[in-house]
């Protein structure tokens, strides 16, 4: 019971760094008021960077609104920065300017990408927007996201520690093929 | 995950699948009182938990704040309940948007908890969950490590799979009496 598996598989409609055939999958469920979620950040693009083609990393919304007050219409301007190409650049304002998050401040980072800001104020309204977002909340739900951040790697959810380290190690894990051989070794 | 505090394991003696609820009523706010049999008719899922303001409390209950709705619409009534006293939780119900009543299990301390199974004798109400239909009875029943928040995808596939057999009942019993018509 609570042995929690992704239950939306990665797929074209995800924001993602990588291809989705690489050997290694990681989907993360953030938000952008999550502290937590913030300080992994680094860990998660220095892992991208040391394992190159071979990780593919996701991030998905879990917008905990209750308490999170901005972090819901902070997804959607990650989103609408993703229309134009910017959603990478507009997740890392958003996590970076973490404490300043509310409406005002959020369309003053978007406005500030190399986008065009009357087509990406106007995106922050689109209904597809809000379902993809909301989409992915209740993907997280299914999955058994039980807070922020949560992992998966190729489908399982991760509970070791939010480290380098740790996740390296499990990543590196992954990574080995999965042969005859692999069974000697 | 090193232990630190208080002991993390529980052995369940949880109420289990099959047993008839016990009644109970529990302050939720100064001149309010609430009886499980208030919600004869609806589902209920009751959410024991250890404490007010702790972190993997807040966890939980924000979970369940965020899909409410999902349980609304299933006719499942949440009722949180912690031995914490009615002000904690006026106090943390306004500050974390909680939209469903938390009980005060306050004097005498984990009362309730310990008719349900559901008292750790370090002195808080166990993580647990009980699904009670709306007969009274309990259809399912669940102890989270104390550290750990239950994923909602189970509770919400106890509460649906609980909806869909009463709704099938529901159905097989009207085309009886159409059937005796």
């Amino acid at each position: 019971m609570f042995k929690s598996k992704l239950k939306i598989p990665p797929n074209d409609g995800d924001q993602r760094k990588g291809s989705l055939k690489a050997p290694v999958v990681l989907v993360q469920y953030g938000d952008f008021q999550c502290s937590p979620c913030r300080k992994l950040m680094p860990v998660l693009e220095d892992l991208k960077n040391h394992f190159g083609e071979d990780l593919c990393f996701i991030y998905r919304h879990f917008p905990l609104r209750s308490i999170h007050p901005a972090a819901e219409f902070a997804a959607i301007a990650a989103e609408a920065a993703g229309v134009q190409g910017q959603f990478w650049p507009m997740h890392h304002l958003l996590f970076q300017n973490q404490n300043e998050l509310d409406a005002m401040t959020i369309k003053a980072l978007g406005s500030s990408l190399n986008l065009s800001r009357k087509q990406f104020l106007e995106d922050l309204n689109l209904p597809i927007l809000r379902e993809k977002v909301q989409n992915d909340f209740n993907g997280g739900v299914r999955s058994g996201v039980n807070g922020t951040p949560c992992l998966y790697l190729n489908g399982a959810r991760y509970t070791g520690l939010f480290s380098y380290k740790m996740l390296s190690q499990e990543i590196e894990e992954l990574r080995k093929p999965k042969g005859l051989f692999s069974f000697f070794s | 995950m090193k232990e630190t505090g208080p002991n993390l394991s529980e052995k369940s003696t949880l109420l289990q699948k099959g047993t008839v609820a016990p009644d109970f009523t529990l302050p939720t706010g100064a001149e309010k009182k609430v009886s499980l049999h208030d919600y004869k008719g609806k589902n209920v899922l009751l959410i024991f938990y250890p404490a007010d303001w702790s972190p993997v409390c807040g966890n939980e209950l924000t979970l369940f704040t965020e899909i409410h709705n999902d349980f609304q619409k299933l006719n499942v009534q949440l009722l949180g309940i912690s031995v914490d006293n009615i002000w904690s939780h006026e106090a943390y119900t306004k500050s974390m948007n909680i939209p469903f009543p938390l009980l005060a299990d306050f004097e005498p301390k984990g009362a309730v908890s310990k008719m349900y199974g559901a008292y750790n004798e370090q002195g808080f109400s166990s993580r647990a969950l009980f699904l009670i239909d709306r007969e009274g009875v309990i259809r399912w029943s669940y102890l989270s490590p104390l550290l750990e928040v239950p994923g909602m995808d189970e509770v919400l596939e106890q509460a649906e799979h609980l909806v869909a057999t009463q709704t099938n009942h529901s159905k097989i019993s009207e085309s009886r009496q159409e059937h005796h018509v």
